[in-house]
């Protein structure tokens, strides 16, 4: 990556970096993924076995005697859950807090003196990232589910290209909270604590161990409205399975599209503090 | 003992940092919530789970939550063996007169997990409570016996699990698969999975005796799945053999080492 010529710090000044650039740091998030290709296979492995164990209890729910759960029926619940054990990987709901370490250890001081600011290399980075993990992350435990269970597959044409977009989107804002918790470095150092609170609130209140809709309604609206969460497993998922009129999907890409500009704009308002805030260690 | 010491000094430098403990203990407390508030929302949605109500599966879970918890503060940070065997730190462990299993345990130690298990034992009194079951001594005696012989088993599995490393160093997450996999398991009645999967995790690996074996015999339930009674009473003899199994994988995997080149 550093004997990129693109990169080279002359650039800067008031002439934006090409998008070449950006081109280049997206093909090396790309290439790092695609490079551990075991890592790849354990993670899975793994998803693909959390699959089987998730919608085991939604297949549960649903043999209970009602033919439909919170307005899911047998098949897509079988979408939500195998879909969503893809997606995990695509937007990389668990990540290490790698740039916090590079905060508390000065490291970051290499990624400010490059032409692009710190989130946007990783930004550019982490879309490479994702696009390598749509080809294998999302792919494998879709098939798996597909091979095993009865998948709900979309009626409308339509459905794949707001999906596509709702995963987009769905990156971005997984991209924007994880900066955010590695960005708390600044003032923490240690990350650990909202490291957990990410994890904990994403999981529970984004979709993933089961749909927000099993919540009260009103709390799930209140939830897909009001916070990030929901727009970075359940609303891609929704879409996917078609719940709601194409009209109510264009609504929820409305809503992560909100997010994805407030969210952004809040990661460059707190790098900008961060930085001023920033003391590199040592000497 | 030098294992005391070795795992005093964890304790006592962990400790020092007072708030990064008190944000990490709070953390460990609300990963046990969510066992708990998982089952609360789908019990919103469903009155029976595999032909098993609320109460029934509250103690399940409460028993899962419990046995995870003691494992995971006890041998969790098995793990990081990963990492010791990337580096080749693990000969450092392997020239002390020491068991190189017991080192790494002792060394890593995470004392902020006491607020998982803390959270799981008030919630096991809350669901034995909330149960419809007579407190008897026998049932006392299950009750306290059976998160022990759990944890046995989740501890064996995460150290089962961790051996991989000897082997594959790049596994990645595989591991959490079998060991927070298990928690997942156990939590609900064997009787949601499908056939090969209940063989395999129930079975082939003994997570049906964590809390689903012992919740029928608390409950004096019969088992749907027609499996005899004296299962649920069963479970220290499995956490043994579990044990044993994952030592002897331990010694094999030690002996499989090979350190890490220059």
């Amino acid at each position: 990556m550093r004997g990129d010529d693109s990169l080279a710090p002359h650039a800067t000044g008031s002439r934006a970096p090409s998008y070449r650039a950006y081109l280049a740091l997206a093909a090396a998030g790309f290439q790092r993924y695609a490079t551990y290709r075991q890592a790849t296979v354990a993670a899975v492995v793994t998803n693909s076995v959390f699959g089987f164990l998730r919608f085991a209890v939604m297949l549960a729910v649903i043999d209970a005697g009602t033919r439909t759960v919170a307005g899911y029926d047998n098949r897509q619940l079988a979408t939500f859950v195998w879909a969503g054990q893809g997606l995990i990987g695509v937007v990389l709901l668990w990540a290490l807090p790698e740039f916090a370490e590079r905060i508390r250890t000065g490291d970051v001081i290499t990624d400010l003196l490059r032409p692009i600011d710190p989130m946007s290399q990783l930004l550019a980075a982490d879309l490479g990232r994702a696009g390598y993990a749509v080809l294998t992350r999302f792919v494998v435990p879709v098939v798996v589910g597909a091979l095993v269970f009865d998948l709900y597959a979309p009626r409308r044409q339509v459905t794949y290209a707001l999906f596509a977009c709702s995963t987009l989107l769905a990156t971005l804002v997984c991209f924007s909270c994880r900066y955010l918790v590695n960005a708390a470095a600044y003032w923490l150092l240690d990350v650990r604590g909202p490291q957990t609170a990410w994890t904990l609130t994403s999981g529970i209140f984004g979709g993933l161990y089961f749909p927000v809709w099993f919540f009260p309604d009103a709390m799930a609206i209140g939830l897909i409205v009001a916070t990030p969460f929901p727009s970075v497993i359940q609303i891609p998922l929704d879409i996917l399975v078609e719940r709601g009129s194409p009209a109510v999907q264009l609504g929820l890409l409305g809503v992560q599209a909100g997010w994805v500009v407030t969210l952004l704009a809040l990661c460059r308002w707190v790098q900008r503090r961060g930085e001023r805030k920033l003391v590199i260690q040592g000497g | 003992m030098a294992y005391r010491h070795l795992l005093a000094a964890q304790v006592r430098s962990q400790a020092q940092y007072r708030a990064s403990l008190a944000v990490d203990v709070t953390g460990s407390v609300l990963f046990g919530v969510l066992d708990i508030v998982s089952v609360v929302v789908l019990f919103r949605v469903t009155p029976t789970l595999g032909g098993f109500g609320f109460a029934e599966v509250f103690l399940m879970t409460a028993l899962a939550s419990c046995a995870f918890a003691t494992a995971d503060l006890m041998v969790g940070n098995v793990e990081r063996l990963r990492q010791y065997v990337r580096s080749g730190l693990f000969d450092a462990l392997l020239v002390r007169p020491l068991s190189s299993l017991a080192q790494l345990v002792a060394m890593d130690v995470a004392t902020r997990r006491v607020g998982r298990v803390a959270f799981g034992v008030v919630m096991l009194v809350l669901a034995a409570a909330n149960a419809p079951m007579e407190l008897t001594l026998a049932r006392l005696a299950l009750l306290t016996v059976t998160p022990i012989a759990g944890a046995l088993i989740f501890g064996a599995v995460f150290v089962a699990t961790a051996t991989v490393a000897f082997w594959w160093i790049e596994s990645g997450e595989i591991a959490n698969g079998l060991t927070y996999g298990g928690l997942n398991f156990t939590q609900y009645p064997i009787t949601i999975y499908g056939a090969l999967f209940r063989r395999l995790f129930a079975y082939a690996v003994g997570f049906a005796f964590v809390a689903y074996y012992p919740t029928l015999a608390l409950l004096d339930r019969p088992d749907p799945l027609g499996a005899p009674t004296f299962l649920g009473y069963a479970a220290p003899a499995v956490a043994v053999m579990a044990a044993v199994a994952a030592g002897l994988l331990w010694q094999t995997g030690v002996r499989h080492y090979r350190s890490t080149g220059s």
